[in-house]
């Protein structure tokens, strides 16, 4: 296993932490160490977490302060390898073939007929890319097998190619939503970090960082708001990502003249997106909402 | 020959084995990240060791509770204190899951605590079968997966005829001919079989069928491709990862331990609206055929089941309710709440036996894309 105290700069948990502010994400102490250790240890980070907690967010981050690009596999049911990996360009190999004059060598395999799919990519330039697969619990368990092979010793097998193995371990994020266990296999082979829905403070913070139209007391009073509705058996509770919004929507009718309760309630469209749930909340709202009448 | 471990390191290494001793999930290579990772850290604080071991270790989190009291038993010298899960207030339903892993290397004991054990014990008194019962299940284990509905999935395979062009296998078979296309190979989506839910009643008026019914869940998860399981009564427990376990009285033993509600009261409703408010869960009903295997005999509000019910039938595929009390030919259902669901289901069936459950899932239709 390859140890780097330092990669990029950066020598700690904490200076990651900080990295990360600056590119706008706030880390708490868990996903600072595991992403530093995932850095310097040359293994995939593994995100876990109810969606809209960052995960994504945090890969997107990391891209940043690396200064890398980010190259993003969002994963669904039944993506293979051609999607993942690479394609042949079979429409130009096929007119090559046709076009070729008799006697003439031609070699449909050359790098030009190869399409590159992002986990080629950061394979054949691991110093420039961070790799992030996007809800890896979508996949089916096929791809999930595929993966294991290509996360363990980060080479591609093309069968007209040969075997293609990355120069230097690339950076790559998972993420899941958890709809699904994934393989133990696949988690041994990753640092893990399960993201929570962040403290109250940290998440009013994170509101105001994002939006810097909202004030510090709506983004309080949103916050709040947020942590009951997460209390509540919901089928879609609300994340980081609809706080943020629901505090800039309300922040947007407030200017309009609109009261603040009624600003908030006219706004909980953008936190709470399932009509069952609405329908739960609706003769409740006071609870969540200070000031609105019953 | 390999040098002796370092006595610093010693304290380390032995925390891995001890999660290992309690049913953590642990591979050896875990280890050396974690030790690898503590090199890294510092450590200048035990919190620094709590957290390499959380990123390289990584437990479920719903396994942190129990991860956290063994490292402090194990690094501050503390004594683990028992949860106090298994006194929940009876107003609200609680949701209980089995821990993420637990791969425990057969013969290896089980390492439970006092609680779980006296569940265990309890229900292994009550797990003596008749013989003909275990052909049953095995005959209902080999027909599982040919007989479960399917459906289309996304995935494509090569075939005789189908919607779309592959061209890979074209291009090869054109290259055998010079780069003259002779025939166009296609592609066809797989057929998949649908996940199978299995919600089993755990009350008191289903004494006399629920440890039979949990013998025929771990029949199903050994040999369905997706299925889950979940048992309710006054509160909803997971015990799908408990049967994994290929020997049955292990796994039996385990899932009984988990499930803390035996022979209490019903809240089916309630049981089935907290299935329905963890979103993990709920995504376990889409498309799935759901048994429910309960006598309906609801104490809690129908309202709720209905709603709960409603909720169900638009994700899953089907929702069969099998009840012992339709082994009598005239019944009807007539408790409010039955009534008032029967239009969601797609059958009211006979599951007075595990024969009869076995042929009514079994005739569920499978070979047809659905």
């Amino acid at each position: 296993m390859v140890l780097r105290t330092t990669v990029a700069g950066i020598s700690s948990p904490e200076d990651l932490a900080q990295a990360l502010t600056g590119a706008m994400y706030l880390a708490d102490d868990g996903i600072a160490t595991a992403g530093y250790l995932s850095l310097a240890l040359g293994k995939p980070l593994l995100l876990e977490g109810a969606p809209g907690v960052g995960k994504t967010e945090a890969a997107k981050a990391i891209a940043g302060i690396l200064g890398r690009q980010l190259i993003r596999l969002q994963c669904f049911e039944g993506i293979d390898a051609s999607a993942a990996l690479y394609e042949w360009n079979y429409p130009r190999q096929m007119l090559a073939i046709r076009q070729a004059r008799e006697g003439e060598t031609l070699d449909i395999y050359r790098d030009d007929f190869l399409i590159e799919r992002p986990m080629l990519t950061a394979l054949r330039r691991p110093e420039s890319t961070v790799l992030l697969i996007d809800e890896i619990d979508r996949s089916d368990h096929e791809f999930e097998a595929f993966l294991l092979e290509f996360l363990s010793d980060f080479s591609i097998s093309i069968p007209e190619r040969g075997t293609l193995r990355a120069a230097e371990r690339p950076v790559v994020v998972l993420t899941s939503n958890r709809t699904r266990e994934l393989h133990e296999a696949l988690r041994r082979r990753c640092v893990y970090h399960y993201i929570a829905y962040p403290e109250p403070e940290r998440e009013a913070q994170i509101i105001m960082l994002r939006s810097s139209a909202v004030a510090e007391g709506t983004a309080r009073a949103v916050v709040h708001a947020v942590g009951l509705l997460r209390q509540e058996p919901l089928a879609k509770p609300p994340g980081v990502a609809e706080a943020v919004d629901w505090a800039e929507a309300a922040t947007a009718l407030a200017q309009t003249g609109a009261s603040w309760p009624e600003a908030f309630r006219r706004s909980l469209g953008t936190a709470i997106k399932d009509e069952e749930d609405l329908a739960h909340l609706r003769p409740r709202l006071p609870l969540f909402i200070p000031g609105l009448a019953a | 020959m390999i040098a002796p471990l370092p006595p610093a390191a010693r304290l380390f290494v032995s925390f891995p084995a001890l999660l290992r001793q309690h049913g953590l999930a642990v591979a050896p290579e875990q280890t050396v990240s974690f030790l690898s990772a503590i090199e890294l850290l510092g450590p200048r604080s035990l919190d620094h060791v709590r957290k390499a071991a959380v990123a390289t270790l990584a437990p479920h989190p719903e396994q942190r509770e129990r991860f956290d009291a063994l490292f402090d038993a194990h690094f501050l010298g503390a004594i683990a204190e028992p949860g106090d899960e298994d006194f929940a207030s009876d107003d609200e339903m609680s949701v209980q899951e089995d821990s993420g892993s637990r791969e425990i290397l057969q013969g290896e004991e089980i390492n439970e605590t006092g609680q779980a054990a006296t569940g265990a014990e309890a229900l292994s008194m009550r797990l003596l079968k008749p013989l003909d019962e275990n052909e049953t299940l095995r005959r209902f284990g080999r027909a599982l997966p040919e007989a479960l509905p399917r459906r289309r999935g996304y995935r494509q395979r090569g075939a005789r005829r189908g919607a779309t062009v592959d061209l890979a296998r074209s291009l090869r078979a054109a290259i055998r001919h010079d780069g003259e296309v002779m025939s166009l190979k296609k592609l066809r989506r797989v057929a998949r079989p649908r996940p199978i839910l299995l919600l089993i009643d755990v009350s008191g008026s289903m004494k006399q069928r629920s440890d039979a019914n949990l013998v025929l869940a771990h029949t199903i998860v050994q040999s369905a491709p997706f299925a889950e399981v979940f048992t309710f009564g006054t509160r909803l427990t997971r015990v799908t990862k408990a049967l994994r376990r290929k020997r049955r009285e292990q796994a039996l033993a385990e899932a009984a331990g988990l499930v803390a509600d035996w022979d209490g009261g019903t809240r089916i409703g309630d049981a089935l609206q907290a299935f329905l408010a963890v979103p993990r869960f709920a995504s376990y009903a889409r498309g799935a055929v759901v048994i429910v295997l309960s006598d309906g005999l609801e104490r809690g509000d129908p309202a709720a089941l209905v709603t709960a019910v409603a909720r169900l039938s638009q994700r899953a595929h089907r929702i069969d309710w099998l009840t012992p009390l339709a082994a009598d030919p005239a019944y009807r259902p007539e408790t409010e709440a039955l009534r008032l669901i029967a239009p969601r289901l797609a059958s009211l069936g006979n599951g007075a036996s595990t024969a009869r459950i076995c042929r009514h899932i079994l005739s569920l239709g499978g070979s047809q894309a659905a």
